[in-house]
């Protein structure tokens, strides 16, 4: 017994003593801790950064360079890159370390990614595009970008991260590289990539939105918002500007959590309507509104004023419904531009530092337009996705068919 | 042998069994006290809480409103309780779900006419991966745990391949009554729901199979697989009979979704550990052997009223898992020592045996009702 | 006593299911290798190598962590949660600075014990299936991390992260120091007493009971190892994130993959019987095929049809065959024997 208590406590020894190890160089990093140890502060509160916020703010009306009719191509000017040191004529192996393809928004970009790919390896301007899909994971995917570093034979990086903070020293390995470096949708904590693509972001989102409610409805009515992750920053900003903009207006605002489950949304709502009138839904992604609107139905109430997004089962409810409603979006189109950014890059030309694309919400005049072009297409696609002038459109869309 | 032998004379002259002794208030008290018994004491306390904390709640209309939309997931722990009284697990049930749901908006689409054959070959591919489900565990002998959870990978995979990971749309609007319909003009309670219909016909066929042979073998084959074995009858079929009813649940679930939720591949995310807490809340042992196929659906009723009665009190939606699982775990430890309890002969009636049954010194208990057999 | 001998002579031909596991591995290497030259690449390169082990090193922790449960007959749900709080309290602790690293472990290491406690009194104590009470404790922390923590948390100084990002070749440090907590959790189950009554109480509690053996005990070393295991594996992923993130732990589905690895490496899920080596066999399974998989850019949603399929036909290969028993009680191997016992 002595002899494996002993074994033990030396195996935790040397356990903790090899964990300790570690440490040899004394560089102490900036400890950047931007959230407070739990506590009750309303989780908004840490999310929320007014400077970001007033940027966004003013970049909602912002001019933006480039052709109005191919959006994906427009930006805000700023700071450029310099990227004649890239040009070529040689054709470009591109490796895509993709977060995942889990939600239909994903899925949709995915498919308008791989059609505009199809075009640039006509072209010639890429060879090839070798993708790893990380499953929503992040060590997946730092594990994946650490394999395209060392096995992937790279000639240009585009990374769509899952989560900012995290992938980080990740982003910044595949820029010492020295290739270079396209990032899209979420962003990371650096800026060594050679662009950063987005729309404007989710403040301008939550402002869109907020005001469309507030400017409908009345002091003292109620909004139930519906979210559907916590600690996803994309959408926690979009809450955080939403939240602070109803305070302000004097609007009651309850939020709830629904994991996009349109059971989970009927119930919730319907278990709201029980306690109450409800004058407002506000939603941080399309997914699953028509549940929400049906739970009005049910209940045999008006409809509340209300923000989706540009899926397509949101638009056809609204019209069906004709409720009051808008339709804000994350321009899926901006699945295009990173390869875009590509040709750019090997013709030597500048392209934006931080790429801001525009984020224009639908509104109902605009409804109907959309509605007809993307007629065929399943719920699940979403109107502002830009492929219109891709090859293999319509059938590829509404086929569905994951590369 | 003793006393207790059909052939003794003085048997007749015995006082009568403790458990017929007591009038029905006595009976109901006994069968509330077991866990089997006290979900429906939980489900009162709980609807009360609600009603307190949102009085619209307790409105006829609103309540029976309620009971229509915990149709689906009640329906789901039936299934859910023919498999875990087996001594097994079923983590396919999300899985068959949003494949069903799936299915229905893909295939029917816009045409009523297909509602119906879609629906037959919704049931068949339900009881097809019941099927697969019973062969992997009794045939191939891998543990029901495992098979059920490639089962899950599988069809979620296979869905969301064939679908491109989003659902064409909602399908036609007849289908999608069954789930969303009601009984108009109803006195009292104003509208009866279609799901609540069918829950209540689903629920009236469960018990009646548990007392037939079916259902008996299936808790002695949980009990005791070896003994269940030894004493003839197929465990396959049996097994593959339990996990068949697991699936159908989980397909009727599906079917009643469409119409509540509408067709999303996230729609039913969660279901079977939705159904194994209710489940295991209304008593059934895991492990199998024990348990009251209806306490299982009342577990459903409990945590849906639970999930109202947060929502309700305004309480922060995050907070809902901790609640969730303090319950379940205190639930199940009180149900576990209960069951125990009933086993052993508490002491004041061991002494009273003693002092009436003179003719024998055998202090064997009668066992108290609710904890053999799932007797209903 | 010679007559039980016998057959475990004979036995000791016999191939374990230890042994298939490793072949299954074999085989999955060679297919491996065949499919990743069809796509142009080495599947020996430093780059994949790295790739399949950096994988192993954390779901590693946590299958290891998850034999000793299931060995003792319970299960543990709540791994992916221990995994993120840790993650986050760590990083919380160290904010960045390497003197707080040490604390930072420490609180670590003493939270997934306080945690693994828990599950453990609940099971033994309190009487409830694994699967509920970690399912219970699973949900509890679920709920306070969804208040508590609303994106990443925390930072882990650039001297932590050189345990997550630091090989030896292409074997990373991470993957070592999971295959020393191996190690020791072998010498745990084969040489000391409470390791043969983990196999006692997970075989039959309570003939266990019985014979003496206060089976709360095993119970709980089993739980807390695999909790404090589990705060490890998010010490490792706050290294390789470098920050604290509370949801890294669900990110992975760590819960059903490390079941799913224990049940493949041939422990029998109702307890008893198993060991070690071979669930280490079932995480490099796993590690292999996935690589492969995304390597030959299969698509991600058949890669979860692919990994359902192999599960369940794997286990349902050797799941008919006798698995290795415990070692007997009167056998004072040494550790190379010990090893070798593990291996057969």
């Amino acid at each position: 017994m002595r002899r494996s208590k002993f074994t033990a406590a030396l195996g935790v020894a040397a356990a903790v003593a090899v964990l300790g190890a570690c440490s040899t160089d004394d560089t102490v990093n900036d400890s950047d801790d931007p959230s407070g140890d739990g506590g009750e502060t309303t989780s908004s509160e840490e999310w929320f950064v007014q400077a970001d916020y007033d940027e966004q703010d003013a970049q909602r009306d912002a001019t933006f360079e480039g052709p109005a009719e191919e959006p994906w191509l427009q930006y805000i000017d700023g700071e450029m890159t310099d990227t004649s040191a890239f040009a070529t004529k040689d054709p470009q192996k591109v490796c895509f370390s993709n977060a995942s393809i889990s939600n239909p928004w994903r899925q949709t970009g995915w498919i308008t990614m791989n059609q505009q790919l199809e075009v640039l390896v006509e072209n010639n301007v890429i060879s090839e595009m070798e993708t790893r899909d990380a499953d929503d994971d992040d060590n997946t995917q730092i594990a994946d970008i650490d394999y395209f570093i060392a096995e992937g034979n790279c000639d240009v990086f585009i990374i769509s991260p899952n989560s900012t903070a995290a992938m980080t020293p990740a982003v910044e390995r595949a820029c010492e590289t020295g290739k270079p470096v396209i990032v899209f949708d979420r962003g990371v904590e650096t800026d060594c990539a050679t662009t950063f693509i987005h729309p404007i972001g989710g403040y301008a989102w939550g402002i869109d939105t907020a005001e469309y409610l507030i400017e409908n409805l009345e002091e003292g009515d109620k909004v139930v918002a519906l979210r559907i992750l916590p600690g996803v920053d994309v959408l926690e900003t979009r809450w955080a500007a939403a939240e602070k903009l109803f305070d302000e207006a004097g609007i009651e605002a309850v939020d709830y959590f629904t994991g996009a489950d349109p059971a989970e949304i009927k119930k919730i709502m319907t278990d709201e309507l029980t306690k109450g009138d409800v004058h407002g839904v506000w939603m941080d992604a399309g997914d699953g509104a028509v549940a929400a609107i049906e739970a009005f139905e049910d209940q045999g109430v008006d409809y509340p004023v209300m923000t989706g997004e540009d899926e397509m089962s949101f638009l056809r409810k609204w019209e069906e419904t004709g409720l009051n409603g808008l339709a804000p979006v994350y321009s899926n189109f901006q699945w295009r531009t990173p390869l875009l950014a590509i040709e750019k890059i090997v013709n030597g030309e500048e392209i934006p530092a931080e790429w801001v694309l525009p984020q224009i919400p639908i509104t109902e005049d605009e409804r109907s337009d959309y509605l007809e072009a993307n007629d065929g297409m399943p719920d699940g696609h979403y109107a502002k996705f830009g492929g219109e002038d891709l090859p293999g459109y319509p059938e590829v869309w509404q086929d569905r068919i994951i590369p | 042998m003793t006393s207790l032998s059909t052939l003794d004379p003085e048997r007749s002259a015995r006082p009568p069994l403790r458990a017929h002794q007591s009038g029905l208030m006595g009976r109901a008290a006994a069968a509330a006290s077991t866990p089997g018994g006290a979900i429906f004491l939980l489900v009162g306390v709980l609807l009360v809480a609600t009603i307190v904390a949102n009085p619209n709640f307790g409105d006829p209309g609103v309540l029976i409103r309620f009971l229509g939309r915990t149709a689906p997931i009640a329906i789901a722990a039936i299934g859910q309780y023919f498999v875990i009284v087996a001594g097994e697990f079923d983590l396919s049930m999300a899985a068959v779900v949003s494949m069903q749901v799936v299915l229905a908006g893909n295939l029917i689409g816009d045409d009523p006419g297909r509602v119906i054959p879609v629906m037959c070959l919704m049931l068949v591919l339900g009881a097809l991966i019941g099927v697969l489900n019973g062969l992997g565990t009794t045939v191939l002998l891998v543990p029901s745990f495992i098979v059920t959870l490639g089962m899950m990978l599988a069809l979620n995979g296979i869905v969301d391949y064939v679908t491109g990971g989003a659902a064409a749309g909602n399908p036609v609007d007849e289908f999608r009554e069954i789930g969303r319909g009601t009984i108009e003009d109803v006195p009292v309670v104003d509208v009866i729901p279609y799901p609540l219909i069918i829950l209540t016909v689903i629920a009236v066929a469960a018990v009646w199979l548990m007392r037939r042979p079916f259902g008996r073998s299936l808790i002695a084959a949980g009990d005791n697989p070896a003994a269940a074995r030894v004493a003839g009858g197929s465990l396959v079929w049996l097994k593959m009979r339990a996990f068949v009813l697991s699936s159908l649940s989980a397909t009727v679930a599906g079917i009643l979704l469409v119409g509540y939720a509408g067709v999303h591949p996230s729609v039913g995310q969660g279901y079977e550990f939705a159904a194994i807490t209710a489940v295991v809340l209304g008593g059934v042992l895991l492990g199998g052997g024990r348990g009251w196929v209806l306490s299982a659906a009342a577990g459903a009723f409990a945590l849906e009223l639970l999930f109202t009665l947060l929502t309700a009190l305004g309480i922060e939606s995050t907070w809902r898992d901790t609640v969730q699982g303090v319950i379940i775990i205190v639930a199940v430890a009180l149900a576990g020592r209960a069951w125990q309890a009933g086993r052993r002969p508490s002491r004041s009636a061991r002494r009273a045996e003693a002092s009436t049954d003179s003719s024998t010194g055998s202090s064997i208990q009668p066992p108290s009702p609710g904890t053999t057999t799932g007797d209903s | 006593m010679t007559a039980i001998d016998a057959p475990r002579t004979r036995q000791s031909r016999r191939l374990t299911s230890t042994g298939i596991v490793y072949l299954v591995l074999l085989f999955t290497i060679i297919l491996g290798t065949i499919l990743t030259a069809a796509h142009g690449r080495s599947f020996f390169s430093t780059g994949n190598i790295s790739a399949i082990l950096t994988f192993t090193s954390v779901l590693g922790f946590i299958a290891i962590g998850q034999t000793l449960v299931i060995l003792v007959g319970s299960l543990d749900l709540s791994v992916p949660f221990v995994v993120s709080l840790s993650s986050v309290v760590a990083g919380g602790v160290m904010a960045g600075q390497s003197g707080q690293v040490a604390p930072a472990v420490l609180a670590v290491i003493a939270l997934s014990a306080g945690i693994g406690l828990v599950n453990g009194l609940v099971v033994s104590r309190l009487r409830v299936h694994g699967f509920v009470a970690t399912l219970g404790m699973a949900l509890i922390i679920s709920g306070y991390l969804a208040t508590n923590y609303q994106g990443s948390h925390g930072s882990a100084p650039r001297s932590f992260r050189l345990v997550g990002a630091t090989q030896i070749g292409p074997i990373p440090v991470s993957t070592l120091i999971m295959l020393g907590c191996a190690f020791l959790a072998i010498v745990v189950l084969r040489r000391t007493r409470t390791g043969h009554h983990i196999y006692a109480v997970g075989g039959n509690n309570e003939v266990a009971r019985l014979s003496g053996v206060h089976t709360a005990v095993p119970v709980c070393v089993a739980h807390v190892l695999c909790s404090v295991l589990c705060g490890l594996a998010g010490l490792l992923l706050l290294a390789r994130l470098s920050v604290g993130s509370p949801t890294i732990g669900s990110q992975g589905g760590y819960d059903l993959m490390s079941i799913a690895a224990v049940v493949l490496g041939g422990t029998l899920l109702a307890g008893g019987k198993g060991n070690i080596t071979g669930t280490l066999g079932g995480v490099a399974i796993f590690a292999v095929m996935d690589q492969v998989m995304s390597v030959i850019e299969v698509e991600s949603f058949l890669q979860d049809v692919v990994r359902g399929l192999v599960i369940v036909l794997a286990v349902a290969v050797y799941a008919r065959r006798d698995i290795e028993r415990r070692p007997a009680p009167f056998e004072r191997p040494t550790g190379l024997d010990a090893a070798l016992q593990e291996a057969r």
